[in-house]
């Protein structure tokens, strides 16, 4: 497939400037669309892994839409940006913002998963413009990234590398194996992004193999970390903008505190639906509620274990 | 007890031929050896190879485990040190760092013991190198036995049943230094992920000159013949070359085969053997089940029914030795390969 497509949506072109004047409300729009679209693809197959892309949906809009340096026009340009997606899993979320930006025509999403489809549960690189490294076995993409980042360096390109990390990953050594590396290497272009959404597949990461100190964790293997509500635009646009330009010092972590199945009541921190099915008029019902936009939560998961 | 703070130099201490005795071993070296002694190693060209590639192309980088030493990828670090680095000992981070640095159009060759590379990491290679198409060349060196006494975590004898089953990857065992220039060349500009499988460095000479005709996929036939074909790879080539004429004493005329490239295996050359010498004996230091004698098997099975024998590793770990005492041990020295075709003639 691989011939980016130029129809864009007209919400793209508002958005055409990158970086620049978008609001807050737009990007709630585009988290809105994010979860929409997640619940339209989920039911081509039949299963989605919704509660998983809902905890990112801010931190896609707010990447995608505000921040990444990146040309859907030329996918391949080499001074862009890369995006890793650790988790992919979550690629259900972010093939319609890549659709959006007019890398290919949003009819192409219509053939999730089926036979021959270039779309997978899990992103693939060889087939989808904009995808920069396959993913699907935890636990790799950090090592990506370092690669990446190294190999801007030699290539002395200025580009940043982003790698969204699921919390759940945390727990294969590979990660920590590339966090030591990305220090000893100093490599301050390469950030990691944490979707700290509290639980894994089996229960809250807490409880199944704990995660936390994780600000003190990222800090000893010689990295700057920021802390912030990864659901909450005025804290992700702010920390997104101070994080600093590729060069030779620390590696950056943002850790984003999420609720895993956030925007739809009965998926927030259940363990229900990591792979899940909404059909009937529970698939109405949640379409509405992510329609009617984020509601306030009155407290925070409670296993939490902040440092 | 041997002391553990000899370190790896003493992995190259053995010698590559011949019956070492216990006594020989013991008492060979009569001054302490600190460090690797490079001078005596002139098989090993890893890294200058590299060097001399990366000379005329600044896409080549390259990556080790901490075994810079032991690989030579030292000698390509003092030469290019901003396009070298060092990973520590964490091999699956180092395979997918390298297959991330492909993804932004270098060639990447990421070297350590086959045993931590195709084994340990089976699956970086699998997801990170093959699956995307990375131009990354993982090279397992001190493959099959080569590290005798330090015993199975350091052998690797499942390597190549493991990585040729991985679908877009390359396999190809190096035969000696010459051999070994020879991949590398042709590496450069080679589609999709690699996996070069190296003895310990020592390998006997088969080609006195690097090997023009070098192509991957592409059997060389070292020697004629009529009776018997050796199929063979990497480290036992020299010694099936060393059979065939022992063979000849008695009468039978032995076809030798460099079959170097395990994935995409050259089926013709397997079934011209076939056809033109009526039987085939594989010959690897490698497990027996998985590797160059499965695949040929899996060949003449669909395609050409003949008397047909693998000769290798028997499925068993292998006990403790010097190397020359185990090729000897598993009849993978010139003798052994001998009477094993003798025995698959009579058959």
């Amino acid at each position: 497939m691989k011939s980016a497509a130029k129809k864009g949506s007209a919400v793209k072109k508002s958005i055409a400037a990158r970086g620049h004047n978008v609001s807050s409300a737009m990007l709630a729009d585009r988290a809105m669309f994010v979860r929409l679209e997640t619940l339209r693809l989920a039911r081509i197959c039949g299963a989605g892994h919704y509660s998983s892309t809902f905890s990112a949906a801010e931190l896609f809009a707010a990447l995608y839409y505000a921040h990444l340096n990146i040309d859907p026009k030329d996918p391949d340009w080499p001074d862009r940006d890369r995006f890793i997606l650790s988790k992919g899993h979550a690629a259900i979320g972010l093939y319609p913002i890549l659709a959006d930006l007019g890398y290919y025509p949003m009819s192409e999403l219509d053939t999730f998963t089926r036979l021959g489809s270039h779309f997978g549960d899990h992103p693939n690189m060889k087939h989808i413009p904009g995808i920069d490294f396959s993913s699907g076995s935890l636990g790799h993409g950090l090592s990506v990234g370092v690669g990446m980042a190294l190999a801007g360096r030699m290539q002395q390109r200025d580009y940043r590398v982003y790698c969204m990390l699921g919390d759940g990953e945390l727990a294969e050594g590979q990660i920590w194996e590339a966090a030591m590396a990305a220090s000893h290497y100093k490599l301050q272009g390469l950030i990691a992004i944490i979707d700290r959404n509290q639980l894994c597949i089996d229960g809250h990461t807490e409880e199944v193999m704990r995660v936390e100190p994780l600000e003190q964790r990222f800090r000893s293997f010689g990295w700057e970390v920021q802390r912030i509500d990864g659901h909450d635009f005025e804290a992700i646009l702010p920390a997104l903008g101070q994080l600093k330009p590729a060069g030779t010092g620390k590696p950056q972590a943002l850790i984003c505190d999420t609720i895993k199945g956030r925007g739809v009541k009965r998926m927030e921190l259940s363990l229900q639906w990591h792979v899940a099915n909404l059909a009937g008029e529970d698939y109405d019902d949640a379409e509405a509620e992510i329609r009617a936009g984020l509601r306030p939560l009155a407290k925070r998961g409670k296993k939490r274990g902040k440092n | 007890m041997q002391r553990a703070s000899q370190g790896q130099d003493a992995i190259f201490r053995g010698t590559a031929g011949g019956d070492v005795s216990l006594k020989d071993e013991v008492f060979k070296d009569k001054k302490s050896v600190r460090g690797t002694p490079n001078a005596s190693l002139p098989a090993f060209i890893l890294g200058e190879e590299l060097a001399d590639l990366a000379d005329h192309d600044p896409r080549i980088a390259v990556l080790t485990a901490d075994l810079a030493v032991a690989n030579r990828t030292n000698d390509f670090k003092r030469r290019h040190p901003d396009r070298f680095f060092n990973l520590g000992i964490a091999e699956k981070n180092m395979m997918t760092v390298a297959a991330g640095m492909a993804s932004c159009g270098l060639v990447t060759y990421a070297a350590t013991f086959a045993s931590f590379c195709a084994i340990l990491g089976a699956e970086q290679i699998k997801t990170d190198c093959a699956y995307p198409g990375m131009k990354v060349r993982l090279i397992g060196h001190h493959s099959g036995m080569s590290m005798g006494f330090y015993g199975t975590s350091h052998h690797a004898l499942e390597d190549l049943a493991i990585t040729r089953t991985i679908a877009d990857l390359t396999v190809v065992c190096a035969t000696d230094a010459n051999h070994l220039r020879a991949i590398l060349r042709e590496s450069v500009d080679h589609p999709g992920a690699m996996y070069i499988r190296l003895g310990r460095g020592r390998d006997p000479e088969v080609y006195p000159t690097v090997p023009k005709a070098f192509r991957f996929g592409k059997a060389i036939t070292l020697r004629p013949g009529k009776d018997v074909t050796l199929i063979c790879c990497g480290s036992v080539v020299r010694a099936s070359l060393d059979a065939a004429e022992k063979l000849a004493k008695h009468g039978i005329d032995a076809r030798v085969i460099d079959m170097h490239t395990i994935k995409p295996l050259d089926t013709a050359a397997v079934r011209k053997a076939a056809r033109e010498t009526g039987a085939i004996l594989t010959v690897e230091e490698h497990n027996i089940t998985g590797g160059l004698g499965s695949a040929v098997a899996e060949v003449l099975v669909e395609e050409d029914r003949i008397p047909f024998m693998r000769h290798g590793v028997p499925d068993e770990f292998v006990p403790v030795g010097p190397p020359a005492a185990l090729y000897a041990h598993y009849k993978l020295d010139a003798d052994g390969i001998a009477k094993k075709a003798k025995a698959l003639l009579k058959s």
